[in-house]
Order: C-alpha cells, then structure tokens, then sequence
C-alpha cells in the first residue's frame, strides 16, 4: 500500500501530469463554453419566423419551377437541341413537396439534451483518453530513461508488484479525474440545454442510455491509458508509446485506408481502429457498400450494410489491452535493466 | 568474520547476431567480510557494474549462486533488499525533482520514516540545496544525492559504484571519512572506483576482476605483498664502487640493473643479505631502500592495462586469469 501511495504521490508531483490534466480540462471546458455561446433557445416568435421563411422558399421553389417548366417546353417547341439543361419529359419538372423544406433549417442552433449530449460524450471521452495515454506513456517513460524505474528496482526488488502497482495508481489518478469530469460534462450540458436549448424528453431511459455511454468512454479512458503506460514500459521511453501511435495512425491507419480503398475492398472501414472506437461509444456503426445494390419495393437500389457494434469493439479493445500489456509485463520480468 | 556478501561462479553471456558471444562474467567468485570496507576493482568493461547489477536482481545471470546477507539472491532479494543501499553506476534520478522529493518518494516506497531523509541530506551536505531541482545540481551533488538514497534505509551493506566520481578535492575526502565513519558503525561497505589511492587508503580488502575473471583479491596489505616484486634500490658511498657491486651481487644471484648513481636489484629476498655481500667485498652501503609495490600498479600488472608507448589500448584487452604466463589469483579458492 506504500508503494501504491508514493506512486500516487510521484503521478501528481510530476509537472507533465499536472498540465496535461489541466490542457485537457480547459479544451473540455471550450468545448462547453463554446457550445453555450454557439446555441439558442428557440421561442414561438422565432419558430412562426421560420415557418414564415420555410414557406417563403417553398414558394421561391415552386415560382422557379414552374418557369423551368414553361422554359423547357419552349425549348422543346422551338427545337433547340437539348443540350442537357432540360429532361426529355418536361413535365417532371416539379417543385419539393412543402414538407421537404423544414423550418429548423431558419432557426438558430438550439441544444437538444437528448438529441444531441449522447454526442458530446464521443469528444469528452476521446480527449481524456489522449490526455490518458500521453501521461500514461511518461509517466513510467520517463522513470526509465532517467533511472527511476532502477532506483525504486534496488528499494522493491519485485518487478511486476512494482510496474502493476504504478499502473493501479496510474488508473486511479486517471479515474480520479475523469469521474469527476463526467459529472461536470453531464452538468455543464444540461446547463447549456437549459439556458440554450431544450431538456424536453429526457427520460430515465435516456438517462440510463447516457450514463452507459459515459461508462464505455470512461473505459475507453482508462483502456487508453494502460496502452500508453504499456508501450512505454515495453520500450523504456516515452517516445516509444507516441512513436508508436503515430507509427499506427500514419501507417496503419492512413496507409491502409489508401491501400484498402486502391485494392477496393469491400468494407473497407472494417479494418480501421477508429471504426471500432466509434462503436464503442455509439453502440453501432453501419457500414455501407456502394458497389452494391439491394432491390427494394419501389425499384431502387440501397447499398448493402454491415453492421460494427460495441461488442466487437470490447473484443479488440480487450485482446489489444492483453497483448500489449502482457508484452510489457514480460519484457518486465525477463528483459534485463540496465 | 560472517560472509555479508558471497559470489561463486557467477557468469552471464550477452549474445548477438553482429557482435557474436561475450562472456561478461565468466565465473566470477567474490567474498566481503562483515564490517569491511572492501574494494571492488577493474578496468573498463570488466564486468564490476553487471556483478553490481546482478547482484541487486537487475540483471539475470546464466550461471553461478550469489548470496547476500546469508540469503540467496535472487530469490531472496525482497527480504533482503531492505538492508542493502546502493547505487550503480552514475546517479540517475528525475530531473524535475528536488532532491527532497527524490529521497521522500524513496523512503516512501520503502517505508522509510520520513524524518530518516533530513538526516541523510545532512549527512551528505546536501540540507541546504535540498529544495532545488536535481537537473540544477552538478555531477558532484547528483553523486552526493545518490550516495543519500543508498543509505536512506540504513542498509547493513552499502555498494557504491564509482562514489567519487564527480566530487571535488573536498568531497572526496568527506566521502572517505563517511565510508570509515559507516564501517566503523557496522556496516559493510562494498566500493567500486577507479581511484586506487583512494581505495588503498579506506578499503581492508579488495577484490580486482578482469574480463569478468577474478584476479586478485584478499586484504590489501595482502595483494600487495604477494605481488610485490622484491626489488630494492642501493647508493654506495662512492659511485666508482658501483660496477664491483654489480658484479658482486650478480654473481650471488641477484639481478641487477645499473644506473649513473644507484642500482636496483631484484628477487631480493632478504635485504639485510645485500648489505652483508657487499661489505665483504668493502663495498659500503650508504642507502637501501625496498621498493614498495601500490595498489596502482599491481592493478596495472594484474589486469594487463598499463599504458604502453604507442599503443592504444582498446576496451577488453586486459587479462585474463589462467593463461600461460599470466598471473594467478592472489589468494587462495572460493571462501579464503
């Protein structure tokens, strides 16, 4: 429990921690003030102004129509040659239906807690997880490129107590900001929907769907985390962790995308990490194949589907976690220190 | 006395594809004597940092028992590491900290009573810069520090690799009388430096290693007498007397090598022996003087590593125990 303690104490102590701590709640902070100032509450008068403008351009939209109509039958009369403007039936020449103009398109953005929070918690979530793995790499990164690791070695000679122990604080500190974030994200957006939009409908079924959707970013935090404080372990520096995501996110992200999308492959995103990290969060993504065609009843033709859903997700995101902080353990226990 | 610290064959073997096989230990024996303070010597790449970090469970050997305190490490290092302090190598610490910091977050670890970290940095004179980062402190303070974290847990055996390093005229000399004054209190000191003044002045015994060989080892007083070579300088009362010297005692058997004003003769065994041939022959002695052998050259001669005029020595050419013509150990087997 010492240990443990002095670890806790040596995360806080260390300056890099406390500022990117402090970077990642002031973006966090932003993003809610700016959402606070970039949103409305809407009231009647500005909902009959838009319905007002909604109509307008319906009208636009028919006037104009029915000119491009006459405009055409006159081209066809006259026999112009068709040079692509019109089609070949000039009757097909129709304004939109009045309802395919909505009037939420005149409003000022207004925030929708149900709608639109399940979305924010995507950044929140993704931002500390940054924050996670940047602290995460340095903070056993830099213990062994500057000899700490091989101090605290000669004070507790067990070196998985040792290197899991610094992990275990690592993670607490981690939650210890994280947790209390959440409830301030949760808060600051409800703030924001009260005095900038809307808290209507928000049931306890929603709550519940909101508080599970906090819990899988909170994991995908701490699971970051671990990664970052893993690879670093395995290479004895900081730089190895974030050589390494760079190193994945350019080459096997980047790369592959390209590569995948040359060769054509069918479900291309399906190989992709941030499609599985996306699900995660959102439960499900579905992937479209445009190079197909799945008839329907009214003689079109929709692309064919696949379905990524947050239980894939927690099988790649648990194998990758065991892998790489198996290595790290191993590598731990066999490699020497020197 | 009581082994605190035991080797015996200890060997570890770095293999690569490029560089091939190097024996780094190559069965190693070492033995320190409670309440010594005992000289670990040898030249660069000897292999004295890997028994040190052998030693202390942070590299794995391939061969060989080590025992630390009457327990065999290292398996027994948990229960053991709580009354070693060391350090090894150059002091490495996180730049950012203070040394207070630094000592508090390792008395912590080991559950150290804090107040234990004042009294080491008094001890090393470090109170009153204990509040400044240690990427601020010199080479010489970074040492200091180091030397305070190893006897932060009043360790019965204290190893320090290359303690000196860095230090100041001053320094040095306090760092001698904290090893006296530790000794003196009980605890075993194991010391590794290449300043072999130093070492022939504090240490009791020592143990010299080449490319991961033991050499020599034994009490200083020891090592140096078995390798001292016997020789002897003599001025005569008249300097014309000389060559019917030299011939008188070579025909007795002693080498001889002339000079303009003095001769030195070696294989001497009993110096008085040399004032009797030669006043027989009215040949008299105005000086006779043994030449006493120090830790510095026998360290060159046993370890093959003295300076030789044109030559550039690389890392790794120095001796090697059992080969034809080259020295043996000092002493005796395992344990003497």
């Amino acid at each position: 429990m010492s240990l443990f303690r002095t670890e806790l104490r040596r995360l806080t102590k260390r300056r890099f921690t406390r500022y990117m701590t402090l970077l990642g709640l002031l973006v966090l902070a932003a993003v809610v003030v700016g959402v606070f100032f970039t949103n409305q509450k809407i009231d009647a008068g500005q909902l009959a102004q838009a319905e007002r403008q909604a109509d307008q351009q319906y009208q636009e939209q028919v006037r104009w129509s029915e000119q491009e109509r006459v405009n055409c039958e006159q081209a066809k009369a006259a026999g112009t040659a068709n040079d692509g403007r019109f089609p070949d039936d000039c009757s097909v020449i129709s304004p939109p239906p009045r309802e395919e103009i909505q009037a939420e398109w005149f409003l000022p953005s207004t925030f929708n807690f149900r709608e639109t929070f399940d979305e924010t918690l995507i950044p929140f979530a993704a931002i500390l997880a940054l924050v996670g793995f940047v602290v995460g790499a340095s903070f056993v990164g830099a213990e062994w490129s500057t000899g700490g690791m091989m101090n605290l070695l000669l004070w507790r000679p067990k070196r998985l107590t040792v290197l899991l122990t610094k992990l275990a604080a690592l993670l607490t500190g981690i939650l210890a900001v994280t947790l209390p974030a959440a409830v301030l994200w949760f808060a600051g957006f409800w703030a924001v929907a009260t005095f900038r939009g809307s808290t209507e409908k928000v049931t306890s079924g929603v709550w519940q769907s909101f508080m599970l959707t906090g819990v899988r970013g909170v994991v995908l935090v701490l699971v970051l985390t671990t990664i970052g404080f893993a690879l670093a372990s395995l290479g004895r520096h900081t730089a190895m962790a974030l050589g390494g995501v760079v190193a994945v996110m350019v080459v096997g992200q980047f790369g592959l995308g390209i590569l995948l999308e040359m060769a054509n492959v069918r479900w291309a995103e399906a190989w992709l990490l941030p499609t599985y990290v996306l699900a995660w969060m959102t439960k499900t993504v579905t992937l479209q194949d445009w190079n197909s065609c799945n008839a329907t009843y009214y003689g079109s033709c929709e692309p064919a589907t696949m379905d990524i859903t947050w239980q894939q997700s927690s099988v790649l995101l648990s194998v990758g976690v065991v892998v790489i902080l198996g290595a790290a353990l191993w590598a731990m226990r066999r490699r020497d220190i020197s | 006395m009581p082994a605190v610290l035991e080797i015996e064959g200890l060997r570890k073997t770095y293999k690569s594809r490029r560089r091939g096989t190097r024996n780094a230990l190559d069965g190693f024996d070492m033995r320190v004597d409670a309440g010594q303070v005992h000289g670990f010597l040898g030249p660069n790449g000897s292999g004295k940092t890997t028994t040190l970090r052998t030693l202390l469970g942070l590299i794995r050997p391939d061969g060989g028992r080590m025992v630390l305190l009457g327990h065999e490490v290292p398996a027994a290092l948990p229960t053991v590491a709580g009354q070693v302090g060391a350090i090894v190598e150059s002091p490495q610490f996180f730049p950012h900290f203070s040394a207070r910091d630094t000592l508090s977050l390792l008395a912590g670890a080991g559950e150290v009573p804090a107040t234990r970290v004042d009294e080491v940095l008094e001890l090393v004179g470090l109170r009153d810069r204990a509040g400044e980062r240690v990427k601020t402190y010199s080479l010489g303070m970074k040492q200091r520090l180091a030397v305070a974290s190893a006897l932060l847990k009043k360790p019965k055996l204290l190893i320090l690799d290359e303690p000196a390093n860095g230090l100041d005229p001053g320094g040095i000399r306090e760092m001698r009388t904290l090893m006296r004054n530790l000794a003196e209190s009980g605890m075993t000191v194991v010391l590794s430096s290449h300043i072999l003044g130093e070492i022939q002045l504090i240490c009791d015994s020592v143990t010299i290693i080449s490319l991961g060989r033991r050499v020599a080892f034994g009490p200083v007083d020891e090592v140096l007498a078995q390798h001292s070579s016997g020789a002897v300088r003599i001025r005569l009362e008249a300097v014309s007397d000389l060559p019917a010297a030299t011939e008188t005692l070579t025909r007795a058997g002693i080498r001889v090598t002339g000079h303009p004003d003095h001769l030195m003769l070696a294989g001497v065994d009993k110096p008085a022996s040399v004032t009797r041939l030669l006043a027989e022959q009215n040949l008299y002695v105005s000086e006779l003087a043994p030449i006493a052998v120090d830790l510095e050259s026998v360290f060159l001669e046993l370890t093959a590593t003295a300076p030789v005029p044109g030559q550039h020595r690389q890392v790794d050419e120095s001796m090697k125990v059992g080969g034809t013509g080259q020295p043996g150990p000092a002493g005796g087997g395992w344990g003497a």
